[in-house]
């Protein structure tokens, strides 16, 4: 309990650190909200013009007074209204988040799904062509980058098939569990195809440690079937250094799947902050990338959290 | 086990693949028109938007007065008849009676009246400001009447007139201060809902003055990769789109259900000088460059053959044919002989700026003309940028050369008036004053007769090129693609998609 309270006290430490880095950084790329809004055009106001829409996006005021502002506002709840939406940015926020969480829950799903087994698979044929072909694929896995999986999916799809995943909306999963599916069956193999990879390859390191423990061959010794070492005895054990990566992951996935969002035109919160960051809607940037953060933090705690229960030997807090 | 595992993952496979098809196979709703886009509208204010994609969507909701056909002709829209007083200091409009408002209001010379003086006001921050300086004052006589009083002759305010930067919007809405969040206009369609960034869905506005559609309306979807709109539009999802990138473009001729639109757009390429800084100060050493560059080596290596060589003057009306202009036919030894008067034998070495994506052939044509210029021995020094940020770098002025796609207009006047006259207020980009042609631009906004113009504008055309601050390279297409299940669609080289107007769906 102690553990938890002092993490939970240095959550606000932390946010306000990652605060002031976006803060300070969106700011420090050159153009604003008008070049944006304008393009070269922008060039055409006049001095008084251009004071105007200053005042417009409240950019005309120094950095600092900007940020208290905006840091008064958070304290209260209130991550200020996006230029680009003309509305609360919290509630876009929300409206974005189902469908990142959802990918990632599900890109999760098909790497734990696949990478478990095909680690295991390796580790229990060590140095035979299986084990060979999985760290092939394996490799392969990791070293393709999203972009290039996505578009080939797409590609594919609709060359071969004639079909494409629908794009550029979102059907909640509530509503139609058919067209969600349908929607978010591909950018999640994309996305977890190369999180597949990294899960194949730290199961089966982990496994191959754990199976040359002494009361692996104990159990072995003593006659217990072979599929039940693998699977009671040592991936229980095996598995902690998977849900580490797991964790981290899932942070990753929530920070907004950038790429593959942007790809298949997914109205999530990865394409969110990065329209944001294009068409400089400061407030927009800031407000997402601070839930981003919380939702890492939140994550990361929860995975420690979870070592215990997974290995009695571990206590937080060092005690 | 590792077999048995792929087969798990192919089924998997393939009953995602007919999941997706069941959400593919439903039907399309009646006759809307399913559109998209890579890039989406960054707001509804017709007069404060400038973005490519803004004015496409509200070209569709609200109109100016007058508007170009495709072949460039200014033709009715609220506005019924023009006529300019033989001073060309007067312009009065006589309004279509039956322009409606989507609410049924009708368009009348107050809404006029209060559109412009919205766009005048400095305090809108209108984009178009600029061109409309020399109104002096609106008068409205009668209930279809509307009369501009022009402080100078100002023949191009016409064409300027035709833009949607123009757009009479009702003078209610601007006392309500809703112009931007509200889209009321009177256009072929009304905007029901948008979320930016991700669709827009559009009816048909049954108010229109401009007659029945054969549509219901427009969904218009963002898809920011441009191989998915082509996938999108390969599997039947989408019936039309738009297309940026010429790579693209060239696939879709492929596809024996989908139909290419091309149509030679106003918007030039150019490798844009600075002659505010040496050695690009001395007119031999940018002389040279014009004369060591080969354009049409540019269109075919960096924009896949799509592209046509062009002069300043991107307008049918007032081109002439560009071999006639200084050193467009490739001449090295010539070239190294400038360079050589010049003192510059040796070389030298410039940055060269170029925004990423912005056009998607930025990047390979600055390559291009690294390696012909390499040729006189000018090292070019690729500088690749984020849009906006190269727009700001671009609007400082502070580069060597920059690789610039930049907008065309209907009328010379106000697509170089803003560069190359001694007001321009994108002096400080072009950083290049000349008498000549500060002159001739004046000459050119005075005059009301078409064949003079045509002389005046080709004139100043010869005299830019020869003095080369920029190097202008080429046109580009804009392209749209369909289904061949549509009909009707009427490219235009303004790029405006009021073609949809004549859309069916088979």
């Amino acid at each position: 309990m102690h553990y938890l309270a002092q993490r939970l006290l240095t959550f606000p430490l932390i946010l306000l650190g990652v605060s002031v880095l976006v803060f300070v950084s969106i700011r420090l790329i050159p153009g604003d909200a008008i070049t944006a809004m304008l393009g070269t055009e922008a060039g055409m106001l006049t001095p008084d013009q251009r004071a105007a829409l200053a005042s417009y996006f409240g950019i005309d005021q120094p950095v600092w007074s900007q940020y208290l502002r905006w840091l008064g506002g958070l304290l209260q709840g209130d991550l200020g209204i996006s230029t680009i939406y003309a509305r609360p940015i919290f509630s876009i926020i929300l409206e974005r988040f189902p469908l990142t969480l959802e990918l990632a829950l599900l890109a999760m799903l098909i790497a734990l799904s696949i990478g478990i087994p095909l680690g295991v698979l390796a580790a229990t044929r060590n140095g035979r062509p299986s084990d060979l072909g999985v760290r092939l694929l394996a490799m392969l896995g990791q070293s393709t980058p999203s972009f290039v999986l996505g578009i080939m999916i797409i590609f594919v799809l609709s060359v071969a098939f004639g079909v494409v995943p629908p794009m550029g909306i979102f059907t909640p999963l509530w509503q139609d569990p058919l067209a969600n599916l349908s929607q978010l069956i591909f950018p999640a193999i994309t996305l977890g195809f190369a999180f597949a990879a990294s899960v194949t390859r730290i199961s089966r390191s982990a496994m191959l440690d754990v199976l040359s423990e002494d009361y692996v061959r104990t159990a072995r010794s003593k006659g217990v079937p072979a599929l039940s070492v693998v699977w009671h005895h040592a991936l229980p054990n095996a598995l902690i250094p998977v849900v580490t990566l797991s964790g981290v992951e899932f942070g990753y996935l929530l920070g907004g799947a950038v790429i593959v969002e942007q790809i298949f035109a997914l109205p999530g919160l990865g394409r969110l902050v990065l329209d944001a960051i294009s068409q400089r809607d400061y407030a927009l940037v800031q407000g997402t990338v601070i839930f981003i953060a919380f939702n890492f933090l939140v994550v990361n705690l929860l995975v420690d959290l979870a070592y215990a229960a997974l290995d009695p030997r571990i206590r937080l807090g060092g005690k | 086990m590792i077999w048995t595992n792929s087969r798990k993952l192919a089924a998997g496979l393939a009953i995602a693949t007919a999941l997706s098809s069941v959400a593919v196979a439903l039907p399309a709703q009646a006759a809307t028109l399913r559109m998209a886009w890579s890039q989406d509208a960054t707001g509804l204010d017709p007069h404060k938007q400038t973005a490519f994609s803004s004015l496409r969507l509200l070209e569709l909701i609200y109109e100016p007065l007058v508007r170009l056909d495709p072949e460039l002709n200014i033709v009715p829209a609220i506005a019924a008849s023009w006529e300019f007083a033989p001073d060309a200091k007067t312009l009065t409009f006589k309004l279509d009676p039956n322009a409606k408002f989507s609410n049924g209001e009708t368009v009348t010379p107050a809404d006029v009246k209060a559109s412009f003086e919205r766009v005048l006001d400095e305090a809108t921050s209108a984009a178009a400001r600029s061109n409309f300086l020399s109104i002096a004052s609106i008068d409205t006589p009668d209930d279809e009447t509307v009369v501009f009083n022009l402080s100078t002759a100002d023949v191009p305010i016409l064409a300027a007139m035709a833009n949607i930067n123009a757009a009479i919007v009702p003078a209610s809405e601007i006392a309500a201060g809703s112009i931007g969040t509200t889209a009321l206009g009177s256009g072929p369609f009304k905007l029901d809902s948008w979320e930016p960034n991700a669709k827009e869905v559009l009816s048909a506005n049954t108010e229109w003055a401009g007659g029945e559609l054969a549509i219901d309306g427009i969904d218009v979807t963002v898809l920011p990769d441009e191989t998915a709109i082509l996938a999108s539009l390969r599997a039947g999802q989408i019936d039309f789109a738009l297309i940026n990138d010429p790579l693209i473009a060239t696939l879709v001729p492929n596809e024996p259900n989908l139909q290419l639109n091309r149509v030679g757009g106003l918007a030039y390429n150019v490798l844009q000088l600075n002659p505010s800084r040496p050695p690009m100060d001395n007119l031999l050493v940018r002389q040279a460059m014009s004369c060591a560059i080969n354009r049409q080596e540019i269109i075919d290596a960096a924009l896949v053959g799509e592209g046509v060589v062009t002069g300043p003057m991107t307008v049918p009306a007032f081109a002439q044919d560009p071999n006639s202009l200084f050193c467009y036919e490739q001449d090295v030894e010539k070239a190294k002989q400038l360079m050589e008067e010049a003192g510059m034998a040796e070389g030298f070495t410039a940055t060269v700026i170029a925004a990423t994506g912005e056009p998607p052939v930025a990047a390979s044509e600055a390559q291009v003309l690294q390696a012909q210029l390499a040729e006189i021995g000018v090292t070019l020094e690729i500088e690749m940028m984020e849009l906006n940020v190269y727009v700001d770098t671009w609007l400082k002025g502070d580069f060597d050369m920059a690789v610039a796609q930049n907008g065309g207009r209907p009328d010379p006047y106000p697509m170089y008036n803003r560069y190359f006259t001694k007001e321009g207020n994108l002096l400080g980009v072009s950083n290049f004053v000349d008498d000549t042609l500060d002159s001739l631009m004046k000459q050119g906004q005075a005059e009301t007769d078409p064949a003079k113009r045509v002389e005046i504008f080709q004139e100043f055309e010869r005299h830019l090129a020869e003095q080369a601050p920029w190097l202008w390279l080429s046109t580009s297409y804009t392209y749209t693609a369909q289904l061949k299940t549509v009909t009707g669609f009427e490219p235009s080289p303004t790029g405006t998609l009021f073609g949809l107007t004549k859309v069916a769906i088979q």
